[in-house]
């Protein structure tokens, strides 16, 4: 059993240790928002928030991150930069195919909440982790600018 | 949670109007019954006008643009709008330009579309106020509908309020459509439908369906295409825990063992655990310098003959001057986000025997019929449901069926007792083929005394995607693949002697369209080879084009809109220690014509940046501007990313890439500026999805070409020796 924390709520999965968090989620909990994309931390499909710090959950054992606080794309909108990027998102119109983009808004709540009013190149570093195929990069960062705006 | 799934009961609910409307015969009838054929709107009593999309949305839009047609004439409110995947039905859902076969592809989604939803549109709306009339005792033309209302002196009405009185209306046999200067939505940017589901996690994609009992499958593919399973030793597979299940499977296009957990990471786990032999005897063992050396022979060779205007022969010996070159173009992987999946439920021994499957589905007829042959039904026996697709780019219309078929013979060879989810994973789908093919193209073009082209020929040398498909007998003429020299042999300049041929070797590699498909190559090969003759001749790039195009006003048109919006020929802001320069490029792909101007900077360490990029499209009538920008600059930054990275190589057989490490693609920093502009048209309206992606390739190298005088002959530029930060 490995108990975890997940958007502030302690729940006991039946898992193995080296499970990575991104399939106990999908797979354990039955939460599909965050994706799986490449099994290598090289896409961020499926970053999740670790005490506040964006993870690559594909990579990483659930069993490590037993205790710590875990957000995920469902929870994040309670958040006031998840929610401002999540609002930011639909007015700039970034998703497409939509498969990539709970990752990048993890990437880019992660990014505001740390950072208020971030430039190309923060944009550039907090974000080039995170691929997207429908090359929604231009938008991505246009919405990243209207939330930072929404926010101050 | 699936829209799909709960349907039927939608219809069954009472006060739903629901309209049939069926083509080609333009019969129309009206039907409360769930199954009746042909239906795309239904308005609900509870005032939602739901679309039933017949097309896949797998980010171009058209969850959004379909829509769109439907509200208009409608005179819908767009907050009202909610939107239904269609199923499998080619009798009332096939694409109008496919003759009887559903499927998206080709950018026809709103092309084929454009009337038949603007009708459905209409009918609904002229059955409503016949309702209203009747309620209120007033002519119908007295009555106005706008915003999802329905008004007169006498009284306002919701489309709710009026849909059971409008399902008992007759069917109007002929509807006007409106006037475009009337339009309200069309040429204006409406919100994407998807938006809000796909930035809060809640959006359903194929990975995401659970069933109860659902088995995850994860698979072992040979690592040659070909080869055939031998045997296979499941002990070690069986011991890992969580491991239900390990099964041998085959079809006509793949073959391999499975592992079969409750969750994905067990069964993969247990699939890398397993060991099998393969018996190799008709396994592909070429590399990909091999497979180009072989092109390279054939291309001196004269090939099948795919456009013949004039003596090429001939105006290329008289030609005082003459120039050559020769381009190579590698395999590519679709790589969209989702690596291919699919969810299979089999009923086989229930009276109502069937198949049940949740895919991100872009090929409804196709993927029926040859599901329900390996099964033993009947192609309507075969239920389809269709999610949203994380990407596909062609590669979820394969015409083998490919990854749908291997869910489906996974849940038959573990005898239906449980639903099957098949999950490839990255390193599954970049090693699975189907690639847009390697090409090597060579052209030689004749110069008279004064410079002028007079003579142009073109060879080109690749797989066909066409044959061996159901496509084949419509597509391949004469020999010919289109697809393999679509943008060559429609060739818009104007040189009076053209020749283009084509061989098609068959290799053992599985090829299919890639977005944009034979433009991906033929763009290149034919834009690169025409600035190299600017060059040359010293003629300007653009002006060269526009001197061509003086029987193409489309082409023409696009490529002066984006050259004024770039500033073309104006001094270029060079900055302190950095050279710039411009390219330009110019196609035509699905009837939609794209010109774009790529700048670059270079600095003194050497290193280039693609600062932006001016795009001019020409779709005829823009539906939606918005989605048409996004369009522009998604089919971009997808050709920019094989232009700058992309090859899939193979090494004895072998494909040598397995994830974005070896196969990397533009990520935000690489993503230049980005303009859209669109060329005001009354033309029927083209697609979207692809015709950005083939331009942005020699636009860019036409730039490197201005800035160092040094042509690119091949892709990607890293394997060339240039980089792009």
């Amino acid at each position: 059993m490995i108990a975890l924390n997940v958007n502030g709520k302690r729940v006991e999965v039946d898992a193995e240790a080296d499970t990575p968090l991104l399939w106990v989620l999908r797979d354990y909990l039955d939460m599909t928002g965050t994706k799986f994309g490449c099994g290598m931390a090289l896409c961020g499909a499926c970053t999740v928030h670790i005490d506040g710090q964006p993870t690559r959950s594909c990579v990483t054992p659930a069993s490590a991150v037993a205790g710590k606080s875990i957000t995920t794309i469902e929870a994040i909108g309670a958040t006031r930069a998840g929610k401002a990027v999540q609002d930011a998102w639909v007015a700039e119109n970034v998703p497409q195919c939509g498969y990539c983009q709970s990752g990048q808004v993890m990437s880019a709540a992660a990014l505001l909440a740390s950072k208020k009013n971030p430039g190309d190149a923060d944009i550039d570093s907090a974000m080039s982790g995170n691929i997207c195929r429908c090359a929604t990069y231009p938008r991505i960062r246009a919405a990243i600018k209207r939330a930072a705006r929404g926010l101050a | 949670m699936i829209a799909n799934v709960s349907r039927r009961d939608f219809f069954k609910a009472s006060g739903a109007l629901v309209l049939a409307i069926s083509f080609p015969g333009k019969v129309f009838s009206q039907t409360q019954n769930a199954f009746s054929p042909n239906a795309f709107v239904r308005i609900g009593s509870d005032n939602s006008v739901t679309v039933i999309v017949k097309h896949l949305e797998m980010g171009q839009g058209t969850y959004t643009g379909l829509p769109t047609l439907v509200a208009e004439e409608l005179d819908a409110d767009w907050s009202q709008i909610r939107v239904e995947g269609a199923p499998a039905d080619a009798s009332r859902y096939n694409n109008l330009f496919w003759g009887q076969a559903q499927g998206t592809g080709g950018s026809t989604a709103l092309a084929n579309s454009y009337e038949q939803l603007r009708k459905a549109g209409a009918t609904a709306r002229a059955m409503l106020v016949a309702a209203a009339a009747q309620k209120w005792g007033v002519p119908a033309s007295q009555i106005t509908v706008a915003k999802g209302v329905v008004q007169h002196q006498k009284g306002r009405l919701t489309f709710g309020e009026l849909a059971a009185d409008a399902a008992s209306q007759p069917v109007p046999a002929e509807v006007a459509l409106k006037d475009p200067k009337d339009f309200a939505y069309i040429g204006k940017p409406a919100a994407r439908t998807d938006a809000r589901a796909k930035s809060n996690g809640s959006a359903m994609f194929t990975q995401d369906v659970k069933l109860p009992g659902m088995l995850t499958a994860v698979v072992l593919h040979p690592e040659r295409f070909g080869a055939k399973l031998k045997s296979f030793d499941a002990a070690r597979a069986k011991a890992v825990k969580g491991v239900v299940d390990v099964v041998a499977f085959s079809t006509p296009a793949t073959n391999g063992v499975a592992v079969l957990a409750r969750d994905y990471w067990s069964a993969k786990k247990g699939r890398d655990a397993l060991t099998a032999e393969w018996d190799e005897t008709g396994a592909f063992r070429l590399g990909s310098a091999e497979i180009m050396a072989e092109y390279k022979k054939l291309a001196v060779t004269q090939g099948t003959v795919a456009r013949k205007d004039g003596d090429v022969e001939r105006a290329l010996k008289d030609a005082p001057r003459k120039l050559e070159a020769a381009y190579e173009f590698p395999y590519l992987a679709h790589a969209s986000m989702e690596p291919m999946n699919c969810v299979v439920k089999l009923d086989a021994n229930s009276e109502k025997a069937g198949c049940e499957i949740w895919n991100g589905e872009q090929f409804q007829t196709i993927d029926q019929a040859v599901v329900a042959k390996l099964l033993g039904l009947k192609p309507e026996q075969v239920k389809l449901n269709m999610l949203y697709a994380g990407g596909s780019f062609g590669r979820r219309a394969n015409p083998q069926s490919d990854f749908v078929l291997e869910a489906a013979a996974i849940a038959k060879a573990i005898d239906a007792r449980a639903p099957v989810k098949l999950v490839w994973g990255r390193e599954d789908d970049m090693r699975a083929g189907y690639y847009r093919p390697m090409y090597y193209h060579s052209l030689e073009a004749g110069l008279d005394a004064r410079g002028r082209l007079i003579a142009w020929r073109h060879s080109i040398v690749g797989q066909s995607i066409l044959a061996g498909t159901a496509f084949e007998p419509m597509m391949v003429k004469n020999g010919v693949d289109a697809t393999s020299v679509e943008g060559a042999a429609t060739l818009p300049y104007a040189i009076p002697n053209l020749a283009v041929d084509l061989h098609s070797p068959k290799l053992g590699v599985p090829v299919q369209w890639w977005r944009s498909v034979g433009s991906t190559h033929t763009a290149f090969a034919t834009e690169c080879f025409l600035d190299e003759v600017a060059r040359a001749t010293k003629r300007d790039p653009f002006q060269l084009r526009r001197a061509l195009l003086g029987k193409h006003p489309r082409h023409k048109a696009a490529l002066e809109l984006a050259a004024q919006k770039a500033g073309w020929g104006k001094p270029l802001a060079n900055g302190k220690n950095e050279g710039r320069s411009r390219g330009i490029a110019v196609h035509e792909s699905f009837n939609t014509f794209v010109a774009q101007v790529a700048e670059i900077s270079r600095k003194k360490d050497g290193s280039l940046r693609l600062e932006r990029v001016v795009c001019a499209v020409d779709c005829g009538v823009a539906v939606n501007p918005n989605i048409i920008a996004m369009q522009m600059e998604s089919g971009i930054g997808y050709g920019l990313s094989a232009a700058l990275t992309g090859a899939i190589t193979l090494k004895d057989g072998k494909v040598e890439q397995s994830n974005f490490h070896d196969y990397p693609v533009l990520r935000i920093n690489q993503m230049p500026r980005v303009e859209v502009h669109i060329v005001a048209s009354k033309e029927k309206p083209s697609g979207v999805g692809e015709p950005a992606t083939p331009v942005i390739a020699p636009a860019l190298a036409n730039a490197i070409l201005a800035l160092g005088g040094k042509p690119v002959r091949a892709l990607p530029l890293s394997a060339q020796g240039i980089t792009f930060s």
